[in-house]
This record gives structure tokens, sequence and C-alpha cells, in this order.
């Protein structure tokens, strides 16, 4: 079997001045080529898509209306073959289709049947994510050489279950399937839909107005059959008493994996990645090292991207991370325009939901400081879309400086809508110069 | 490290350096493999890492491909780290120092013999380049430099061409290599390096430089450096604004103001051409050596009189010198011995 090539490029500056003990790279990996492209439906895809049908889905009522439509487009969106359920979630979760359990391939019959079943989806009850996970992650089961991925639409907070039970099941679920999540309307909960992304590796966004969730589940299903492979990791191997202070996603947005870190062995260890279509994602690795002596060099990691499986560990691309003391400033005080770039939207990120959660608690001066800085980190880097969403919450001054006044009535869509995506990233400007 | 045609004890004494095959008294070329049986040649060879069959240097531990160690990933020699070279009528070594990660200088030797077979040297070429450290890849702007202009400066000496006409055209084949290793993406920090060239051809040298590398004539009447950097503090020193110990004193007194390379603009090669008398050598050398040793007179008293039969010592001998005061920087040390030919002029 073939998979696709990757390819990995890293950026960095591999000088440091006499002492120096941390080494910054950016990791970009690009993952392409014919046999993703050509391959597409060589590999074999599973896809479960959960339907928020709480009560509060019928308020206001085309919120229903829009969730069925959408999810008959995701239908619609499914490859021939592919491996499908559709779950309807409440204080319970409900296989709708198909009824006798498990997944069943798509072909234009099963598509019908499951859109008719979709089509007598009614509201009622309350939410328990968790259990809508649970069960997708039970009937995933039977399918573990596939491309697994579900979709979860909410409109709610996880009222039914407490919080540590949606935790357990997110530990259970995790390395099993990637799920994108979505909130519709304003009633639900930021950080809770952003840990279950988190977790388990999908992206997280607001569809504030429910007539585009057609639009945008069909995006998500589109973009879940363009995968080609699964379980690949990011494996760093660090010399000897080396320490990974961090390995974090920046691109296309922020993700911090440190703590996802599966040790192989002293010296290296896997981070999950999940699954690939053709696309290109920056990683942020930190190592720390004993500092050796002025024109030593030394490899301070290796990043390999592995795909992990049954037959054994196959390694897709990998690229170096250096490590030369010297005692030219020239050298050893060149500021990596790559590692500045995502250094200041880690911050970005952070700031944004600081500044956020200040202001919900009331305390507006550090809200405003936050949400200044992070004004002028979105300026300064170039991310336009960000930089709007902030100007929905504060008005902006200096947006150089990062001079801002709280707005003083903000719309809960525009204050969802800048903290859900805070940690969408832009990529480095190709220098001019 | 000997040249690699050096021919093993055991071959004939005829035979061919390139292919062992024996070669008739007279032959030009090898019948057999083509190969200059009257060119011996010498370089800065390429970075290649040859892991060591004990491991690593640090910790013995096993090598991986790209030449770190798998335990403490310690960057292990380069076969550049150190070059020398011992041919017949010149003498080089090429050294990492003490402070630089890699050895960013290059030479290149080219040595004709005497058609006539009596073994003696004929035309001498000798090329030293130093990488700016602060450009990208610069031990491959000064390797390449080297190579390109150590072979138009062969060809130009075959040809029996104007020497100094071909020592400008020696520095412009040097700067079009480094140019074409800038590639596409612009010139932020586009591959640079220095370039002293020297080709000893009768009883002249023709000298041309960019940079701050230099050649020197050690021996009679007058030791002296045939170069004048193309440096801050010469500039300073050439326009009266401050005397040497000033200038060399200021910081920026080894800034380049002329370099090989994509940003160096225009490239006004300096070209000078040298009577000698002899006997002596002539030096070419970085500025890892002069930066310890700039007098021509104190290079002289540790070079003379070895250089005219032991260029090789000579050259280690200064390399070891630079290193000891603290081989700060790379140091490169080419070593061209003269004896006049008395009778056969």
């Amino acid at each position: 079997m073939t998979h696709p090539n990757f390819r990995v490029d890293v950026y960095q500056n591999e000088y440091l001045h006499q002492g120096a003990d941390e080494v910054n790279a950016i990791v970009t990996v690009t993952s392409g080529g014919e046999a993703v492209s050509s391959g597409s439906t060589s590999a074999s895809a599973a896809e479960v898509i959960i339907v928020d049908c709480s009560g509060s889905m019928d308020y206001p009522r085309g919120k229903m209306i829009a969730a069925r439509q959408a999810t008959a487009a995701a239908i619609d969106a499914l490859r021939d073959g592919v491996a499908f359920a559709v779950i309807a979630g409440t204080d319970q979760a409900r296989l709708v289709y198909p009824q006798q359990g498990g997944l069943v391939p798509a072909d234009a019959r099963t598509r019908a049947a499951a859109k008719s079943a979709v089509n007598g989806l009614k509201a009622g009850g309350g939410t328990a994510i968790g259990r809508w996970l649970s069960l997708a992650n039970q009937l995933f089961l039977g399918h573990p050489n596939s491309i697994k991925h579900a979709i979860l639409l909410t409109d709610g907070r996880n009222e039914h279950e407490t919080p540590a039970a949606l935790a357990n099941t997110l530990a259970d679920c995790e390395g099993k399937f990637v799920c994108d999540c979505r909130g519709v309307g304003t009633d639900w909960e930021v950080d809770e839909l952003r840990r279950v992304s988190t977790a388990l590796l999908g992206t997280v966004d607001i569809v504030a107005d429910p007539s585009g969730l057609t639009e945008d589940f069909r995006k998500m299903t589109d973009a879940a059959m363009s995968k080609a492979v699964a379980d690949v990791v990011l494996r760093l191997w660090t010399p000897q008493g080396a320490t990974v202070k961090f390995v974090k996603l920046v691109a296309p947005e922020v993700l911090d994996l440190t703590s996802r870190r599966m040790t192989k062995s002293q010296q290296v260890g896997d981070y999950p990645t999940g699954s690939w279509g053709q696309e290109s994602r920056d990683y942020h690795v930190c190592v720390g090292v004993h500092p050796a002596g002025v024109g030593d060099v030394m490899l301070a990691g290796r990043v390999s991207l592995v795909l992990t499986g049954a037959a054994g560990d196959e390694v897709l691309g990998q690229g170096l991370v250096k490590a030369t003391w010297t005692d030219d400033m020239v050298l050893s005080t060149r500021i990596n325009p790559e590692v500045a770039h995502y250094t200041g939207q880690a911050e970005l990120a952070g700031a944004i939901q600081e500044g956020l959660e200040a202001r919900k608690a009331g305390d507006l001066d550090t809200a405003t400081a936050k949400l200044g800085r992070a004004v002028a980190l979105a300026t300064e880097s170039g991310n336009q879309d960000t930089a709007e969403l902030l100007s929905k919450v504060v008005d902006i001054d200096d947006p150089v400086t990062g001079t801002v006044r709280l707005k003083a009535k903000v719309s809960d869509v525009d204050a969802m809508t800048l903290d859900t995506r805070s940690t969408k990233t832009s990529r480095v400007r190709k220098s001019s110069s | 490290m000997t040249d690699e045609s050096v021919v093993d004890s055991g071959a004939a004494a005829n035979a061919c350096p390139g292919c062992g095959a024996e070669t008739a008294a007279g032959d030009r070329f090898c019948e057999n493999c083509g190969t200059d049986l009257l060119l011996v040649a010498g370089g800065t060879p390429d970075g290649a890492v040859v892991p060591s069959p004990r491991g690593c240097v640090v910790c013995g531990a096993e090598i991986d491909a790209d030449g770190f160690c798998t335990r403490c990933g310690v960057a292990q020699p380069a076969v550049r780290d150190r070059v020398e070279l011992d041919l017949t009528g010149a003498a080089g070594v090429s050294d990492r120092g003490l402070r630089h990660h890699r050895n960013e200088d290059a030479m290149a030797i080219r040595v004709t013999a005497d058609p006539a077979g009596s073994g003696r040297p004929e035309h001498i070429v000798a090329v030293v380049c130093d990488g700016v450290s602060t450009s990208d890849r610069p031990d491959d702007a000064s390797k390449a430099a080297a190579d390109a202009a150590a072979d138009v400066l062969l060809a130009a000496v075959r040809a029996k061409a104007d020497l100094a006409a071909a020592t400008a055209d020696a520095v412009a084949a040097a700067q079009t290599a480094v140019v074409d290793l800038a590639g596409t993406d612009g010139a932020r920090n586009a591959p640079a390096c220095t370039y002293v060239s020297v080709v000893v051809a009768g009883d002249t040298a023709t000298v041309g430089w960019v940079g701050d590398s230099r050649a020197y004539w050690l021996g009679e009447p007058e030791s002296c450096c045939l170069t004048v950097d193309d440096s801050w503090a010469q500039r300073m020193v050439a326009s009266g604004a401050l005397t040497d110990a000033e200038a060399f004193a200021d910081p920026r007194s080894h800034a380049l103001i002329a370099w090989l390379g994509a940003d160096a603009g225009m490239v006004q090669p300096h070209v000078t051409t040298v009577p000698l008398t002899g006997p002596g050598a002539v030096l070419v050398c970085s500025d890892g050596l002069w930066n310890y040793v700039p007098d021509a007179e104190q290079l002289a008293d540790i070079a003379l009189p070895k250089a005219g039969d032991a260029p090789f010592a000579v050259a280690v001998e200064l390399t070891a010198l630079a290193i000891d005061r603290g081989g700060h920087d790379n140091v490169t040390v080419v070593v061209v011995p003269f004896n006049p030919r008395s009778g056969d002029l």
C-alpha cells in the first residue's frame, strides 16, 4: 500500500549564544503528491453524524429544520462505500440510522433511507455530549482500518452529565476518531466544545445563523472524505538529557500537544496528529538542551511523521532541528521569522481567551489590556480575520500599539465567534525584501 | 591526508595516478583512462561526515545517517574540518580552528609539471576563499569559488594566456559560481566569500583578490604583503583617517567592503603582477592566520628557509600557530616555494 509523501521543512535559527539552553523550531509538514489526490478512494472511511435533538433545538424553530437539512447534505457528500451512521443526541444517545445498529456503506439506497430517518427527527430532552460520543466510539469499533470521523452539532451546554463523565469519555475516545464540533446559536459553551474538539483533534466553530449549517456540514464532510491517511504521529527524538518543553500545532490553529506525548523510550515520544489529506500544518517544537561549547554542533531534535499501524511503523518524512553554539552575535541574535510569528500567534490566542474571560468576570482593566495586546499582535502578524473579529468586541484607537476601549455593547455572537476562532492562526507572510 | 594522486609505493614507478595502468615516459595523458599525467590537483573536499567505526567521538554511541550521534546528538567531525595537501610544488592546510562550528574556508591547488620530464613544477595555481559566516552556506560558497577559479587559471597557464586577464576571468568565474548558489528566493543572506589567487609561472606571480584574504611574498629581497584588504580598517588607513593600530582596534575593522556573492554588486578584482627573484615562498592565507601574525617579516622568520623544500611543514606550523593563539577563525594556509632557476633562464 502506498502512502502520501510527507515533506518536512524546519525553520529555525540554529545559532545559539554561549550558554543558551533552549532550541526553538517551526516544523512545516506538507502531505501531498499524487498518492493523496488520486488515492482518495482507496482509503476506507467511516463517518458518524451526531445531531443535537435536545428540546432547545426547537427555539427558534428554524434550528431543528436547519440541522436536518445540514445532516442530509452531509449524507449526500459521503463517498460511495463509506460506512456511516446518524446519532440523535439528547440526555441519551439514540441511533437514528441504521436502526439495526453498526455502520452501513453509503449508496443511493442507504443515503435515501438515512435522510428519511433524519427527516423525522424531533427535538425533546436534554444534553449529554459524552453519551453521544460513547455511542459513536462503539460504532467505530468494527472499523479499525478506516479513517474515522465524526461531526458533532450542539446548541447547548452539557447539562445532563458531569464534567468528569465527559472527561472520562473523551479519554476513551482519544486517538480512536477525529471529531469536528459545531455550536449553533449562542447558548453553548465555547470552552466545553473546545475541550471535545481538542481531545479528538478536530475543529470547533460557531454557526450563529442556522441557515449556514448546510454549507458547513457539506464542507466538513468533503474535508473528511479527502483524508487519505489516519493514525499519523509526530515522533520527536531528542538527545540524552534534553527535555521537551513543548510541542504545539500552530497552523492552521493553535493546539498544544505537549501533554499528549506517548513515550516510546527515554529519548523518543509520539504526539498524535490525526488524519491527513492534502494539506500543510506547522508545529512549534521547543527543546531544552545542555549547552555545549562555542563551535559545537548538536542535533537537538529529529522530527518524523510516522504512520502507526498493525503492520508496523512507517516513516513518511523527517526533518532535523539543530543547535550550533557561536560567539558571533550577528548569528545568534538573528530572529527566525517563523518562530517569532508563531510565538506571537500562540500569545494572540491566549490573550483573546484571557481577555474574554476577564470581560465576562467583570475585570475590565485586564480585559482591555489583554484584548489590546491581541489587537497589536493580530495587526503585527497580518492576521486579518482575527483583527476583524476583535474590532467587534473593542473599539480600536491604535491598532499598532493596541490601544483599545471595550465596546459597551457586544453581541453574544460576536464574543463567542472571537472566542471560538481565537486559535486560528495566519501563516507567515513571505518576506518582501 | 595525502593527495589522491600519490602513487602507492607498490605500484610501478610510472603507473598512472588515476587508474594504475603503466605509462610510458614522456606521455602527456594516460593511454588507459585519460588522466593528465602532468597535473597535480587538490583542494577542499565536500563537507561530508565519515563516521568513525568506533562510534561517536564524545560518547561512543552509534552515528545516524545525518552524521549525528544517536544518543547525545553531537555532530561528528566533518572531513572538511581539517584538510591537508602536500603536493609537489605547493602545500596547504585548512583547519576549522577552535571557535567555529565548521570550516568555511576553502582552498584549491593546481600544479602542472614540466613537460620535459624534469619532475619540477612548471606552473602553480593556488586559490584561497573564506566564506562569510553571516551569509547562507558560506562553506559552499568558498568551495565553489576556489574550485571554479583554479580551473580557469589552470586552463590559462596551459594556454599561455595573459595571466592578469586570466585572473580577472577567474574572479568572474568564482563570482558566477557563488551567485549560482543563491537560488531564486531573493538575496536575503546570499552566499558570500572572499577570494585570493596566486599563479606562479616562470619568474612572476600574478595575484588577484577580493576581500581580506591575503597573499605574501616571504624572502629576498624583502618580505611583504602583496594584497591590500577590502576591509573597513584598510579603507580608513588608506584614506589617512586612522593609523594601522587605531583602525584594527575598531570593532568594525574586519567589516568587508568587497566580496563575492549575489549581493556583492559589481565585483572589481584587484590584480597585480609581481616579479620574483627569490629564493623564498608565496604564502596565500585567510584572515584566520594573519589576524595573529599580520607582519610579513614575522611570517618570513617562521617560514624561511624551510619553505623552500618543506612547504607542507611550514603550512602545518603556521596553522598550529594560529590555533595556539586562539584559533578564533578558520585557518587556511597555502605555501608555494619559489627557487630561482639559475642557469636555465
